[in-house]
């Protein structure tokens, strides 16, 4: 028995070692980038999962546009799921070792890895996101959306449409992403009427789904007949305001077909326009030092209106004017 | 055959016997990964190439294996903690918690005293980040003691009162100035000095941690079996009428086990903030700072079985199979999901086969009779067969 | 401010709140109870809830029977059990430990089925709102207490029935013998591992339970990790309640309900931080039991490997 046992294991060793060196061990040196006949090939870390309805899917979407537009011309490889930090560096790095052209670290919290990696790898084009530091390092790039625009948008819309004067807003942790959403949000509906009282909670979690459904429950018993919210946790709130029959505004990911009678627009990151640019400047010879806004006036942010909710003109007409204004500067969303 | 040749093969037979119960726990990681293949394939990734990426990751180079000697150290220390606590026959799992609280603690002192030199703002940060752990470890032990607590409710409360506290303070008052202003408002702290930071072996992340918690490893074993605190934490852990009646204060050995275990793990923190990251960042949940190394480091010091030297080459092990699987999912591009999952059955199996592991060496030991085993790792594999 | 907390409102939608957000602990602590009282500690829980949750909303979504899916997730839920029983009572696994591999491998493979299964984030429709007839029109408390879904009722049915079980039934008897003195059971010729593999797999079965109360019954959609916690809270609640499924309904009850009011202080914008308001079940779950007299004797053999001699 023992002897089965000792050879089946030796025999599993030797093929892991055998598979082992049939990797290439040293990447090669990544193509120059006169060459056309070479996909470009793009490594993409991110936080959390794939399909989250949330922030890492809007990554994940527009490299399938990217992919769809670019068709052989593009590899691209997706870590998703990297919330530990030194995962994350360790995906980082890897990446780049292995010639990756560029590599984006789609997660404020990788910064610190970011900086320390991307001096050993002049060659790879690095990308961070969201926020504005390149660290001033020639090789890296930096890329935000501003929430706060979409969010001052929903906010706006929001403030039209509450009856009750009372909003609700779901929160993960006042942090990052969701709080300038919030903030912009909560700027947006105060500027249809200063008396509108927009309450927020934070429930402390990304993901307990259960507690933000009770969250939008309370928010609904005290009142509130308007309700948005930010990250993957959310998809329970949005259920409770369909169920209350109220309106609900999304905003990382497109949620309008989740919840189609209650979902009156979501602001969603079209951030392949910003890869584009990395591309472009890249076959250019630029590497990095750019700083990007996905707003509303790149095509970055948008807010998807809800063809199946049925919105008065007079709402439609404001939103072009909030857009409008944002975009030429004279509306300025004040800070918290 | 004359009986000096029969003793000498028996005794060979009897090392490479225990040779290869010491292993038992790579053959089960090594079963687990063969039902791990079946997913792979279910997934259309190749299992060679996986495996063999997973090998590489962990051990094919010489980053990837400092690689994996980083993600070992947080496991190491934890396991450490493990292996007291056990003894103590307390269940330790709010490690990820302690190591939360002595990476605060540790963090803010570097950030707040910043004139001190290198060597000795780090040996004040170790032990506040020790100082942290040990007092999250020890309220759920004084409570145990005293009021009857159950140390299993107190330490899953603990770790979700940990994360809050983390929370509130990363994006509150221990924010980074600049991200204060900053639009991304990132809740991290600022970084710390340089002079500050463990030195690091270039240009791989290996720190100086390893080498403490290696340090400390020994210094485990000899507290457990050449002291009598250590005694009498064991004693406890066997039998709490027994010792009670030998005059040993049970309830203070109780807490002094779990103050202890939460010792190592909030020096694990201290050792993510000074040695990895510099600066402690989190993503709202324990996960996102700990990666989970509070309760891998408990399955660590299973690998190890519970002794803290077995736990070194184990938690190396261990750590290169987290690292190698991570590796494997960027080369076969599967859903991270399965890594988890890979994670868990691993974790299954290894702590399914200690029971061959037992078997095979009650037989040993009873064969072989008059020729005794050495007699300090007869008593390791009772004490081992006890845990 | 702090009287804001006082209005009827307030106090009605807490205790609705702490009654949905009590159902899957109910189910799951209940189950875990029953294990720990033949002495198996599982900490698996958590990964049997996550399975048991995406098997319940993808069978639900494909069949369009919630029934089938609440099947669907007993049955998911019965295998971890069995397979946590097996690496426990065959195999003398380390019981703390054990159930930590079954967490991570419940919680890869929900979320791995997820992805390649349905891909996208989408609603089901679960159990609907049943109104007690009668009681349901009680003006407040038929809005708080009779008008939930089928598995909420279930869920607050199963602490009496579980009580009548253990302490009025044979079986009941055995299980607490086994806990206790499982040798002494042994010799009486009751099979020790036959009411330990009971007992694991009936846990298995409720933590899935639990899970599709989460997804099919009070969320109606499935996301990643959605448990976020719950099965850890599940198993800590079993030592709060001493063992007692009524005494598990006071813990499942009294952090729910304090949940629910730290989300109304949230609400109602009483200045407290937001990380302090969600503490504040956790602290006040330790101070309760901390200060609370009788804290009931675990089962004498908890996690402890039993060995039939000879």
């Amino acid at each position: 028995m023992k002897k089965v046992f000792t050879l089946v294991s030796v025999l599993l060793v030797v093929a892991i070692f055998l598979g082992a060196c049939a990797q290439t061990p040293v990447a090669e040196p990544p193509a120059a980038v006169e060459e056309t006949t070479q996909p470009l090939r793009i490594a993409v870390v991110s936080p959390s999962s794939i399909n989250d309805l949330a922030f890492t899917q809007s990554i994940s979407d527009a490299l399938m546009v990217l992919k769809a537009e670019m068709g052989e011309g593009l590899e691209y490889a997706f870590t998703e799921n990297m919330f530990v930090v030194d995962d994350a560096a360790a995906a980082i790095r890897d990446y780049a070792t292995k010639g990756y052209d560029i590599v984006i670290a789609h997660g404020s919290q990788y910064g610190s890895s970011v900086q320390e990696i991307a001096p050993d790898f002049p060659e790879t084009v690095f990308a961070w996101g969201t926020t504005v530091d390149t660290f001033g390092l020639p090789n890296v790039h930096a890329y935000e959306a501003a929430s706060d625009q979409g969010g001052y948008v929903n906010g706006v819309m929001a403030g039209m449409l509450t009856k009750s004067k009372i909003i609700g807003v779901v929160g993960p942790i006042e942090t990052g992403d969701a709080k300038l959403y919030v903030d912009g949000f909560v700027a947006g509906a105060k500027s249809v009427d200063p008396d509108i009282d927009v309450r927020v909670t934070y429930i402390g979690s990304f993901s307990d789904v259960a507690l933000a459904s009770e969250a939008a429950t309370t928010h609904i018993a005290a009142g509130a007949d308007v309700l948005t919210g930010s990250a993957q946790m959310v998809v329970g709130a949005i259920g409770k305001a369909e169920e209350a029959g109220l309106y609900w505004f999304g905003t990382q990911a497109d949620q309008n077909a989740f919840a189609p009678s209650t979902v009156v627009a979501s602001q969603v990151y079209h951030w392949e326009g910003i890869l584009r640019e990395i591309i472009a400047l890249r076959a250019a010879g630029i590497m990095g030092g750019h700083t990007f806004s996905a707003d509303l006036q790149n095509g970055g942010q948008v807010i998807n209106l809800n063809p199946e909710i049925e919105l008065s003109d007079e709402i439609k007409a404001k939103v072009e004017e909030v857009i409008a204004g944002i975009n030429d500067g004279s509306i300025v969303i004040p800070k918290p | 055959m004359p009986p000096k040749q029969a003793t000498a093969d028996l005794h060979l037979k009897d090392r490479a016997g225990s040779i290869f119960d010491q292993m038992m726990p790579i053959f089960a990681t090594l079963a687990a990964l063969l039902v791990g293949a079946i997913f792979l394939m279910l997934l259309g990734a190749n299992p060679l190439t996986a495996y063999g990426a997973l090998a590489q990751g962990a051990f094919g180079s010489f980053n990837a294996f400092a690689e994996t000697l980083v993600k070992a150290t947080p496991l190491l220390l934890v396991g450490l903690g493990t292996c007291i606590a056990y003894r103590g026959s307390v269940t330790n799992i709010g490690g990820e918690g302690q190591m939360i609280i002595g990476a605060i603690l540790s963090t803010w002192f570097g950030l707040t005293f910043t004139e001190l030199p290198g060597w000795l703002a780090i040996i004040i940060a170790m032990l506040l980040g020790i100082l942290g752990g040990m007092i999250w470890g020890g309220i759920p032990g004084i409570l145990k003691a005293y009021f009857n607590v159950n140390e299993i409710l107190s330490t899953v409360m603990m770790n979700a009162i940990a994360v809050q506290i983390m929370n509130f303070l990363m994006r509150g008052p221990m924010i980074d100035p600049v991200q204060r202003e900053a639009s991304s408002q990132i809740p991290q702290t600022a970084r710390l000095l340089e002079s500050y930071r463990l030195p690091r072996l270039s240009p791989t992340r290996l720190h100086l941690g390893l080498l403490i918690a290696i340090l400390l490893a020994v210094a485990v074993y000899f507290l457990l079996w050449r002291t009598t605190l250590g005694y009498r934490i064991r004693a406890v852990g066997q039998s709490q009428p027994a010792s009670k009646y030998g005059g040993i204060d049970v309830k203070k050995h109780i807490v002094v086990a779990l103050v202890l275990s939460g010792a190592f793990a909030g020096l694990a923190g201290m050792m993510q903030v000074y040695g990895v990251n510099y600066r402690m960042i989190t993503d709202g949940s324990a996960t996102g700072f700990t990666g989970n190394a509070g309760f891998n480091g408990i399955v660590a010091a299973l690998f190890g079985q519970l002794h803290p030297l077995i736990t070194i080459p184990a938690s190396v092990l261990f750590g290169g199979l987290l690292v190698g699987a991570n590796a494997m999912q960027r080369v076969v591009q599967v859903p991270s999901a399965l890594i988890t999952a890979l994670n868990g059955l691993v974790v299954v199996f290894v702590v399914s086969s200690e029971f061959f592991r037992k078997r095979s060496q009650k037989r040993r030991l009873s064969q072989s009779g008059t020729e005794q085993a050495k007699p300090e790792e007869a008593e390791m594999q009772q004490e081992a067969g006890e845990a | 401010m702090i009287s804001d907390l006082l209005s009827a409102t307030v106090i009605i939608g807490i205790i609705s709140s702490g009654i949905r957000l009590a159902t899957p602990y109910l189910f799951a602590s209940i189950g875990e109870m029953f294990g720990q009282r033949s002495g198996v500690l599982n900490l698996g829980v958590e990964g049997q809830m996550l399975l048991g949750s995406f098997v319940a909303f993808y069978v639900t979504l494909e069949t369009n029977n919630v029934w089938l899916g609440v099947l669907a997730a007993m049955g998911v839920g019965a295998l971890m059990g069995l397979a946590m029983a097996f690496v426990t009572i065959n195999l003398h696994a380390t019981q703390g430990i054990s159930g930590i591999g079954f967490y991570l491998f419940g919680m890869g493979m929900s979320n791995l089925l997820f992805q390649k299964l349905v891909g996208t984030v989408e609603g089901v429709k679960g159990f609907q709102k049943i109104s007690v007839p009668l009681l349901g029109k009680i003006p407040v408390i038929g809005e708080i207490f009779f008008n939930h879904n089928a598995l909420v009722y279930l869920a607050f049915l199963l602490v009496p029935v579980a009580w009548f079980v253990l302490n009025k039934t044979t079986l009941g008897l055995k299980i607490r013998a086994v806990g206790e003195n499982p040798e002494a059971v042994d010799s009486l010729g009751v099979s020790v591992a036959g009411i330990r593999y009971l007992t694991v797999i009936m846990g298995g079965v409720f933590s899935g339970i639990a899970g599709a109360s989460l997804s099919i019954a009070l969320l109606n959609v499935f996301q990643q990790n959605m448990t976020a916690g719950q099965g850890f809270i599940a198993v800590a609640l079993v030592y709060f309640g001493g063992w007692k499924p009524f005494g598990i309904l006071g813990g499942a009850l009294l952090f729910s309900m304090i949940n629910a009011l730290q989300l109304w202080i949230q609400v109602l914008g009483i200045p407290i931080p937001a990380e302090l308001a969600v503490m504040m079940p956790y602290i006040l779950t330790i101070l309760v039991l901390t200060l609370s007299v009788s804290k009931g004797q675990g089962p004498s053999a908890l996690t402890k490997v039993f060995e039939r001699e000879g």
